[in-house]
């Protein structure tokens, strides 16, 4: 997966559950859930669909390198 | 119009699930009501047929007006019933107004849920009312002195006023304005009808109330703080609160997260708060006086617990809907419900029952990283739970010093009903529940 369709993937599992939801607009280092409000039950659903989509399964171990858009398009497109 | 939740004033119908002549029963969802804060389907409390619908789709009234008429099941029984010799000249048919007042809901579930006052209960031996077939118009479905006297048979009515008093202000306005005032449910001592009720009961649209459906999202996100806002200030000049933290070891809980979420897909992991909810539920069905209603001076306490929990909206407000029956949850039952829940209250419908017959409210601003949470507890209940953010921290045992995940837990509690002593013994119940995860 490239990075721009990691962003796009990002994009898309986010929009259900938090349709405002803008992640070009989250800072370097800052972490999704507090830069879009998301609580520990939306943070999961992410991870969910994330892992639904790319037909893996995401260790709880490997959830803080989800919690930035830096973090999250270097595990995406990283091939494991 | 129901009252879905102590802080809603007007709702709009944005659909009918019914049209006249249609059977309803208890529990079936009848329409689809817009307020501030939520889409809610309503549910019906009785069975019958109805009638007419009195309030059009896209309409915005006041709680408390006449949404529909339903002829009550027996009665359409009796009405289409096969020749019954002398049948009354003008059919018997008992219209029932159907305003489901924030009351109305809990009767839906079960009657389990309802409570009423020892004095109620007392009033309706003496009087010859069997209370489960009374509707009830107090705050959140429990059965008031009034309604009670008006199922009293009228033989013990006829002792007692046969229609609710109102003042002459309000009748002269009920008049002005085309209200029935057999149809407005008073808001005054015993069930007395007051201005403002008539002034709710006022037929069509609120004049200067902008219908919700045209409402910008600004304006209903306006609306709804002043809401909020008003029910806060009401909370905290009416309930005099007391508050209570402790910090909770959260080692073994977090070991069973860990270890129950190891063998699961990402989709059936469980979060902290589901364990925090569990244990609170269970916690609070052992300390009565945290979970029920305060209304008209006096604590009715419930059985079932009904748990609401506070969920921010997207784009600001914050809605608390109810976990029904929350103690007999597992963690994995509480996971499902709540998902199921935040997902609702942020994109989809919630329930009239959600909104209004919760029993103790549950805050977990932890994932927004504050430590712990004073409350603001929500009329009528009396009781509300915080949990801050789980971090590690230095936590001394046995003589040692070691690094332990932690929360605190903080408790507001209503000193009509409760005090610190009844509150630490819930806290410490909580606590309890949370060193033994595997139980719970």
């Amino acid at each position: 997966m490239t990075k721009e369709q990691a962003r796009e993937l990002m994009r898309s599992v986010l929009r259900p559950i938090a349709p405002e939801a803008d992640i070009d607009s989250v800072a370097e280092g800052e972490t999704l859930q507090e830069a879009l409000d998301l609580d520990s039950i939306d943070f999961l659903q992410f991870v969910a669909g994330l892992a639904e989509s790319t037909r893996t399964e995401i260790p709880e171990r490997d959830y803080a390198s989800l919690s930035t858009v830096e973090g999250c398009i270097d595990y995406l497109s990283t091939p494991r | 119009m129901p009252s879905l939740g102590a802080d809603m004033d007007a709702g709009t119908i944005t659909k009918w699930l019914v049209r006249p002549g249609d059977q309803v029963h208890r529990g079936d969802i009848v329409a689809v009501v817009q307020t501030d804060k939520s889409d809610i389907e309503v549910e019906i409390f009785e069975d019958g047929i109805v009638r007419d619908l009195a309030v059009p789709e896209g309409v915005r009234v006041s709680v408390g007006t006449v949404l529909a008429h339903v002829a009550s099941a027996t009665d359409a029984a009796a009405r289409v019933a096969p020749v019954v010799a002398a049948a009354p000249v003008t059919p018997a048919v008992a219209i029932t107004p159907v305003i489901a007042v924030a009351s109305v809901a809990p009767s839906v579930a079960t009657n389990e849920h309802r409570v009423e006052s020892p004095l109620v209960r007392r009033l309706a031996q003496r009087r010859g009312v069997d209370l489960a077939a009374v509707t009830g118009t107090g705050a959140a479905g429990i059965v008031t002195r009034a309604d009670v006297e008006a199922a009293a048979p009228s033989s013990s009515r006829a002792t007692v006023a046969t229609r609710r008093s109102s003042s002459p202000y309000a009748r002269r306005l009920a008049q002005q304005l085309g209200v029935d005032l057999d149809d407005v449910i008073g808001s005054g001592p015993a069930g007395s009808i007051l201005e403002r009720d008539v002034r709710g009961a006022t037929p069509g649209p609120v004049a200067s109330a902008p219908s919700a459906t045209t409402a910008t999202p600004e304006e209903r996100q306006r609306s709804m703080q002043r809401a909020i806002g008003a029910l806060m200030a009401r909370s905290k000049r009416e309930v005099p609160h007391y508050y209570l933290d402790t910090a909770i070891d959260l080692s073994a809980a977090s070991r069973w997260l860990e270890r129950t979420n190891l063998e699961r897909s990402v989709a059936d992991r469980l979060v902290m708060a589901a364990l925090l909810f569990c244990a609170t539920a269970r916690a609070v069905a052992r300390v009565p006086e945290m979970n029920g209603f305060f209304v008209d001076g006096e604590f009715s306490p419930s059985i079932a617990v009904n748990l609401g929990v506070a969920i921010s909206q997207r784009g600001g407000g914050l809605i608390a809907p109810a976990i029904h029956d929350a103690e007999s949850l597992s963690p994995e039952e509480m996971m499902a419900r709540v998902t199921d829940l935040v997902r609702r209250a942020r994109s989809g419908v919630l329930r009239s029952s959600e909104l209004s017959d919760s029993t103790i409210t549950v805050t977990n601003l932890g994932d927004l990283g504050v430590d712990r949470v004073f409350g603001v507890i929500y009329p009528p209940q009396v009781a509300l739970v915080g949990f801050g953010r789980v971090h590690e921290r230095p936590w001394a045992s046995q003589g040692l010093l070691g690094v332990r995940p932690c929360v605190v837990a903080t408790l507001s509690g209503d000193h009509r009903v409760s005090d610190g002593m009844r509150g630490a013994r819930f806290l410490g119940e909580i606590e309890r529940l949370l060193r033994e995860p595997e139980r719970l």
